[in-house]
């Protein structure tokens, strides 16, 4: 097998708690976005339009939903003679079976995966973020640099810079200063969540780590402060596009309505860097003679007879007469019945909103979203309060 | 394993389109906003469990060749079967292109041959339906048919008349006894050009067919389907035949009915598949009026848009007022357009200002990336 440049391996193990109903049954790369799409979509879109042909999906939590989706990673044209989309769950070994229990750890039992392709680098990808990156231009710096490791970074307000992994530079690029999570960061650029690691570096690195009963096995807390202490190669690869965590209902919902308007901040719909998605085969959307849409996302499969304004809707969803959908994201398969009313919520999937349902209140807004979990059955007339949860089984 | 093989013929009845098809094959004429014809076809065959599926082409296929690709998107890219593009110069002897249905099914006589199927079904690219063929080939193999010819019931048209189709002389067990002459008006069994015949017998009357003088298939053939076991299967539910441009625009527009969305793209959980194109979920703009319509992925739409159907990676900006037309994919209408029936192939591209207007029995037609 001829050897490869560059080998990816995509977390996408994390539970994603802060999106409470959303990820109670599946893993928060697998939550839906923008209509069609799946978050996971964005970091594997950009590996195959970055030419990155292997890539290793690390899943722990619920992994039934993401590992469906993926499959052989068609959809994202992964499905490689030498490489593609590989699913690598823990596993039974000699030494018995466990959890991942870092993001380091997770490489670290997956280091089998790496040897046997056994590329020159290997990129350490999180899976739930929403942005288009070309780490093919990451990759040349971190070659032209000669780095140990590459940590790409996004300048961040200062006011946020606290929930990162923050880090100081000089002029060329080399890291001087790292720190997780800081109550007073020393500058605003913040880990981005993706390393390129020069693969025998990273080896050497995992192994010493895993050896280490103090580590906690994070890449933040433990793997980059240990290489900066030894003097390593630690650059940074500053990024400036779009790049949005979307670890919380607020932030999910903004990165949404960020893809709405005549100049969206996210822009989905650029040819030359498309975001592949493993949809359905569902006809257009159909606007019926009563339907109105204004301001709002629609995908194929959705039958709109209501009104929907400043929303995103998935595909397959059915916005039946009367009924009036605002400020809000509506996830595939989902029904929202006559003369339901539905303001500044987040509906997942398959859900099904009965007739004359009141979901949010006076005091909806983006701080104060109501959220439907998947597969919720909402019965007729049913109130529901901003910042109210209703999950199936628990209606 | 399915026990079948499918033949599509990708070209015949597109003398009947000429103006849709100039450029491509009956099968790849866009419909329905985000599908070829022959989606229609090709994903109730891979429904009905065929997946092993050959496509007889003539003129004009690179669009198809384009559309199809390894036949990923309906699952027919396989190791057993999947998708044969079969082009029309098969051997020394077709040194001609084909002219009937009868030549291009000798033409590909090898193909047929080579292959273990039982029975071989046949069909055109002219008929929008969702149909499942499981219950056909099962009713076949029950009766010990030879040949089962699908048929519709209704009222003969003039048009079926003009484009010569077939009318069926059935009795009260289904065994098709000849063909009827009918007028315009009749109660008629109108045949659907979907054949299911036995490997066997299609290879025998090959074998003969120049001895015994045999012209049109399906005519000759049916005229002498007292010799074979012949039945007849009556096909229900929605269905639309696309022999004029009038009836391509017709049936496109049956598709704003929400009912025809559920029969002809839902039932049964069997889906129509096409080309995936991963375009972008499409955007309505502040200010946007869209009514009755059908809107795909991949448009950003700020102006007026009523009755229509518009296809993927459609942009149609402010001020712009679209009624009871069908655009078609990567068009562009420019600021303070407006378009009544029209019928705008793929590409096309209309500068600011312009008032284009057909008449529902006559849309206006314009062609693919031409610039208005």
């Amino acid at each position: 097998m001829k050897k490869k440049k560059c080998v990816a391996m995509l977390l996408a193990g994390g539970q994603g708690s802060r999106l409470k109903a959303l990820t109670s049954t599946v893993a928060k790369p697998a939550v839906s976005f923008g209509g069609k799409y799946r978050i996971i979509d964005f970091t594997l879109s950009n590996c195959t339009n970055s030419g990155i042909d292997t890539v290793g999906v690390l899943t722990q939590y619920q992994p039934l939903v993401l590992s469906e989706y993926i499959g052989m990673g068609a959809a994202w044209d992964l499905d490689r003679l030498n490489g593609g989309a590989h699913i690598l769950a823990p596993y039974q070994a000699k030494r018995g079976a466990r959890w991942y229990e870092g993001t380091a750890d997770a490489i670290y039992q997956n280091l089998p995966f790496l040897q046997r392709y056994d590329s020159d680098h290997v990129l350490i990808l999180s899976g739930d973020h929403i942005y288009r990156m070309n780490y093919a231009k990451m990759l040349a710096q971190h070659i032209a640099n000669d780095a140990d490791i590459t940590i790409a970074v996004i300048d961040v307000p200062i006011k946020e810079a606290s929930r990162f992994g923050i880090m100081s530079y000089s002029e060329d690029f080399s890291i001087y200063d790292f720190a997780e999570k800081p109550k007073e960061p020393k500058s605003n650029h913040a880990s981005m969540g993706v390393y390129m690691f020069k693969k025998d570096v990273l080896v050497e690195q995992l192994t010493q780590d895993a050896a280490d009963p103090n580590s906690d096995k994070d890449f933040g807390k433990n793997i980059i402060p240990k290489m900066l202490a030894e003097g390593k190669r630690v650059f940074a690869y500053q990024f400036d596009g779009y790049w949005k965590d979307v670890g919380t209902l607020k932030s999910l919902w903004e990165a949404n309505m960020d893809l709405l308007g005549e100049n969206p901040a996210f822009d989905l719909s650029e040819l030359n860097w498309k975001i592949f998605s493993g949809g359905d085969a569902y006809p257009p959307a159909l606007v019926t003679a009563d339907g109105k849409v204004d301001n709002s996302i629609t995908t194929e499969g959705d039958i709109i007879a209501g009104t929907v304004v400043n929303s995103v809707l998935g595909e397959h969803v059915i916005v039946e007469k009367g009924a009036v959908v605002e400020n809000s994201v509506v996830f595939s398969g989902t029904v929202i019945k006559a003369g339901a009313k539905i303001n500044y919520a987040i509906i997942d999937e398959d859900v099904v909103i009965g007739e004359d349902a009141v979901i949010g209140d006076g005091k909806s807004s983006a701080e104060h979203l109501a959220l439907i979990g998947r597969g919720t059955v909402v019965q007729n007339g049913t109130q529901l309060k901003s910042d109210g949860v209703l999950e199936a089984g628990n209606e | 394993m399915s026990n079948t093989l499918g033949i599509i013929f990708s070209n015949i009845h597109e003398r009947d389109i000429k103006e849709l098809t100039s450029i491509r094959t009956l099968a790849s004429v866009p419909f329905g906003g985000r599908y070829r014809l022959i989606d229609f076809v090709l994903s109730n065959m891979i429904n009905s469990g065929i997946t092993n599926i050959g496509i007889i082409t003539k003129y004009n296929y690179q669009s198809l060749m384009d559309h199809l690709q390894s036949g990923k998107s309906w699952d027919l890219s396989r190791k057993n079967g999947g998708l044969t593009i079969l082009p029309p110069f098969n051997n020394e002897k077709s040194r001609t292109v084909y002219s009937s249905r009868l030549e291009a099914i000798k033409n590909v006589e090898s193909f047929i041959r080579h292959n273990p199927s039982d029975y071989i079904l046949m069909a055109d690219c002219d008929i929008v339906c969702n149909f499942d063929y499981a219950p056909v080939i099962a009713e076949h193999e029950r009766r010990g048919a030879e040949i089962t010819l699908i048929y519709r019931k209704h009222k003969v048209t003039a048009s079926q008349l003009a484009h010569k189709r077939l009318f069926l002389d059935i009795d009260e067990d289904s065994k098709v006894k000849g063909l009827r002459n009918v007028s315009e008006g009749d109660e008629a069994n109108v045949y659907t050009d979907f054949m299911l015949i036995n490997s066997s017998l299609l290879l025998y009357i090959l074998d003969h067919c120049d001895e015994w003088g045999v012209k049109s298939f399906s005519r000759d053939i049916i005229s002498k389907c007292v010799d074979y076991r012949t039945y007849a299967y009556k096909l229900d539910g929605y269905y639309a035949t696309i022999s004029s441009l009038a009836d391509y625009y017709k049936h496109s527009m049956e598709l704003l009915d929400p009912e025809v969305i559920n029969e002809l793209f839902y039932k049964g959980g069997q889906y129509i598949y096409t080309k995936v194109r991963d375009s972008a979920p499409t955007r309505i703009m502040s200010g946007a009026v869209v009514k009755n319509s059908l809107i795909p992925d991949g448009c950003i739409i700020k102006g007026k848009v009523e009755n229509s159907i518009i296809f993927r990676d459609c942009v149609i900006e402010e001020g712009v007022t679209i009624t009871n037309s069908i655009i078609m994919q990567d068009s562009i209408i420019e600021k303070g357009s407006t378009l009544n029936c029209v019928i705008m192939d793929k590409g096309a591209h209309v500068l600011p200002g312009r008032l284009l207007s057909g008449h529902s029995t006559r849309p206006y037609y314009i062609e693919k990336d031409v610039v208005i």
